[in-house]
């Protein structure tokens, strides 16, 4: 990479990273139905419509890429690499991450169900070959809603983890990271290399721009296949049914706050 | 083989959560709990029916439950147990994953039903699609989907208490502080009533409205999305997918519209009240009482009202 950590603290001078050298960033991208779309149960209750659906990137891991944007911006990361596993057209979400500004892309593809373990597992082997510093990751699939990918890599690479972050800064060397937890915040310091999950407030991701969309489209993707780097995948769950759940039946209108108070009172008897 | 719960506690009580989840661990063996923090913490999880056993530990290390040394805790006590269980709170997510990879096992997240040792029912896609899911691995790490479970009594049980060898420190990560919002008003994610705003409240200052509602109605205070993205509310207050999951006994939106998200995160309430003035709102078709109203009208009659008696 052309930016060096001096350039970069010089147009950034009130990084608190000044010193220290500016690192790799891994930003792991899924391919996801868009959050838009009204899933629908497939009728023979094997899983989900996707034919036919708009696919995007899982609305966490656009966070997580546009982060590592800024702290590249910052002069904080080097390089970016987006890395998504999953069938060919994933491409289209590493493309998305090429233009918001990653520097190039890694496919791992593979056609059949990849878990959370199996994903962290081929994580690993990326890591083991690019020695990332920092990997920021959605903190949930917004189609599995596992929100364990992020705690997996981190266990399988014996790193800090800092889950459901609101902010990170550089600091004392490391990381610190503010986390959403139940009633409030907590912060927590992180040595380095690390793990952060994103939560919706960190960022707001920028729409990529038409000069970088086409941009994007010169930046390089590798593909490689969990056989290439050892990794089974099998998956661990068997899928035994998926259903609609109960339908809530639309009650009644009511005319006036005194007929809701007096419905919440004498017929459902709540207050 | 025994399960194991890891409990939530403030210091002195077991949060409902943790006593939904120990409903849930009761259908899978004989539940042992494990508890970091003091005394009265302890003596507390020895007190849940069902609960045989409470295993404890004072260490500092546990202290603000760092998931890496939580993590290497449980990885030591894991040969003992076949299932390892903690609410799906935001500690409870944080920590699991990280165990169940240690273990080589893939974590069963957010879990809505047991319907053996190893299957169990998980809401995916924000809670528009049930999947049945059977786990081929040996040992089982959940979370728990408090709303989905009863939560077994506070009191009535007579564990035994026994203190736990620390474990490993990996030394990873140091607690730097928090910020907890104090609050007289009950947990969301175990409140009987709920008031949430949506972005019709227009400002944060207009958020006041609802927790006035939510003081006269004994209330926890909630928020949609968007109203959390506007900045109207903190995102600890979000109910729905990607925020807290809440069941109450009733619940009360207010200005919001019902996007698929939300729903999903309080579509199992008992009662739900919309207060909304676009009457094709999509929330009404899951209210029971939808009024159709200027909230900034409604609510200030519905306090009124309410005062009456």
């Amino acid at each position: 990479m052309e930016r060096g950590p001096r350039a970069a603290a010089i147009m950034f001078p009130n990084n608190a990273q000044e010193t220290a050298e500016p690192m790799k960033v891994l930003v792991p991208v899924k391919r996801v139905v868009d959050y838009n779309v009204k899933v629908r149960v497939k009728a023979d209750g094997t899983g989900v419509e996707t034919a036919n659906v708009k696919m995007s990137m899982n609305p966490f891991d656009e966070i997580g890429v546009e982060e590592a944007v800024r702290l590249k911006e910052k002069g904080v990361a080097s390089e970016i690499i987006a890395v998504s596993a999953g069938p060919t057209a994933c491409q289209e979400q590493i493309r998305t991450a090429l233009a918001m500004g990653a520097d190039r892309g890694i496919l791992i593809e593979h056609d059949g169900v990849l878990e959370p373990l199996a994903v962290a597992k081929l994580l690993k082997a990326v890591v083991a070959k690019e020695s990332p510093e920092l990997i920021i990751l959605g903190k949930q699939a917004i189609d599995d809603d596992m929100n364990a990918t992020g705690q997996m890599l981190a266990a399988l690479l014996g790193w800090a983890q800092g889950t459901y972050a609101s902010k990170i800064e550089s600091a004392d060397g490391g990381l610190k990271v503010t986390r959403e937890i139940d009633g409030g915040l907590e912060i927590l310091q992180l040595k380095l290399p690390a793990i952060i999950t994103t939560d919706l407030r960190l960022n707001e991701p920028r729409y990529a721009s038409l000069p970088n969309i086409m941009k994007a489209r010169k930046k390089p993707i590798e593909t490689v296949k969990p056989a290439d780097l050892g990794v089974d995948v099998t998956p661990r769950l068997t899928v035994l049914k998926v259903e609609e759940p109960a339908k809530r039946q639309a009650g009644k209108k009511v005319g006036s706050v005194q007929e809701l108070v007096d419905k919440l009172r004498n017929e459902a008897k709540v207050i | 083989m025994a399960v194991l719960v890891l409990v939530d506690h403030d210091g002195a009580t077991v949060s409902q959560p943790t006593r939904s989840t120990v409903a849930a661990a009761t259908k899978l063996g004989e539940v042992h709990a494990l508890v970091l923090g003091g005394a009265a913490a302890a003596a507390a999880a020895a007190a849940m029916p069902g609960v045989t056993k409470v295993l404890q530990t004072e260490d500092a290390l546990y202290a603000h439950a760092l998931a890496e040394p939580v993590a290497a805790l449980l990885i030591a006590l894991a040969p003992g147990y076949s299932h390892l269980l903690a609410p799906a709170s935001a500690a409870g997510k944080n920590v699991m994953p990280r165990v169940a990879a240690l273990l080589d096992v893939q974590v069963l997240s957010d879990i809505a039903g047991v319907v053996d040792a190893d299957t169990f029912v998980r809401p995916i896609y924000a809670g528009n699609a049930l999947a049945t899911v059977k786990s081929a691995d040996a040992k089982k790490v959940i979370t728990v989907r408090a709303a989905s479970f009863d939560p077994v009594p506070a009191s009535g049980g007579s564990g035994t208490i026994e203190t736990v060898a620390t474990a490993a420190d990996p030394g990873l990560s140091a607690f730097l502080g928090a910020e907890i919002a104090k609050s007289e008003r009950p947990e969301l994610t175990a409140a009987k009533i709920v008031v949430s705003g949506g972005r019709a409240m227009g400002s944060a200052e207009n958020f006041a409205i609802i927790e006035a509602l939510a003081d006269r109605l004994g209330a926890a205070v909630g928020a949609s999305r968007a109203a959390v993205d506007a900045g109207y509310a903190p995102n600890d207050h979000q109910v729905g997918q990607t925020g807290k999951i809440v069941a109450p006994e009733l619940y009360v939106a207010v200005g919001i519209s019902g996007a698929i998200q939300h729903l999903a995160g309080m579509k199992d309430s008992k009662v739900i009240v919309a207060i909304n003035k676009d009457e094709e709102a999509p929330i009404f078709s899951v209210a029971d009482y939808g009024l159709v109203a200027d909230l900034f009208k409604a609510l200030p009659e519905l306090e009124t009202e309410l005062a009456k008696k």
